[in-house]
């Protein structure tokens, strides 16, 4: 009874003990992102930093955000190679950069562009309580006018 | 693997019925960057994360490989205009 015991369990264990040490990586990952996501209303994960992105998309969006004086909390995937991989998993989105608003994945390069130029993005942003830049611009201009 | 603008062009009028489509290589032939304008009816209704959600799935394999990839998609209405 007892051999028998051990050889039906045993074979068990050890497989699932295999498995964990990716899953684990992986929902660490996620955790962190979730986390990150959610504490900061624009987040952006781009290649480089905002002073020095180290690639021609991430720049866009990195203008396009001081267009509107967007505070956001960028992270860099250069330097972090489970980020790199784990982002594209979380958001089910193949490039960087990623923009995040409120903890939804809202886009990439293109769609911040396009956001941008159909005045979206200032809606975009107004639902989070973040004035844009262009917005303020507009308002001083008609007053003054 | 390395994709040529035909094959992605071919790909994407067969899978999302695209009335038409253009595929551009900025990559100076390495197949790594693809700059693509799509126009399919399956777009109506659809915001634009959703569309370009839809484009990444057809080239789910490609895009692997291909790094950089940027794209507009539009219905047919909005073609036409």
């Amino acid at each position: 009874m007892n051999s028998l015991l051990r050889r039906s369990i045993f074979p068990l264990y050890s497989n699932t003990r295999k498995i964990p040490s990716r899953l684990f990586a992986d929902v660490a990952v996620k955790d962190k992102i979730d986390d990150i996501v959610k504490k900061n209303k624009v987040v952006v994960f781009m290649k480089g930093v905002p002073d020095a992105p180290r690639c021609g998309f991430s720049n866009a969006v990195v203008q396009i955000m001081r267009m509107h004086a967007v505070p956001y909390e960028s992270h860099d995937v250069l330097s972090d190679e489970n980020l790199r991989q784990g982002i594209k998993d979380y958001s089910n989105w193949p490039t960087i950069p990623q923009v995040f608003i409120n903890g939804e994945f809202v886009g990439g390069c293109d769609i911040m562009l396009q956001m941008h130029q159909s005045g979206e993005l200032v809606e975009e942003l107004k639902k989070v309580g973040i004035k844009s830049a262009l917005l303020t611009a507009e308002e001083t201009k008609k007053e003054e006018a | 693997m390395v994709y040529t603008e035909e094959y992605i062009k071919d790909k994407l009028i067969k899978e999302l019925d695209a009335v038409h489509v253009e595929v551009v290589d900025d990559s100076d032939g390495c197949g790594a960057k693809f700059s693509v304008v799509v126009v399919s009816d399956k777009f109506q209704g659809k915001p634009l994360l959703a569309r370009h959600k839809l484009v990444n799935s057809v080239l789910q394999e490609e895009l692997k490989t291909i790094h950089a990839f940027s794209q507009k998609t539009l219905t047919v209405e909005q073609w036409n205009k």
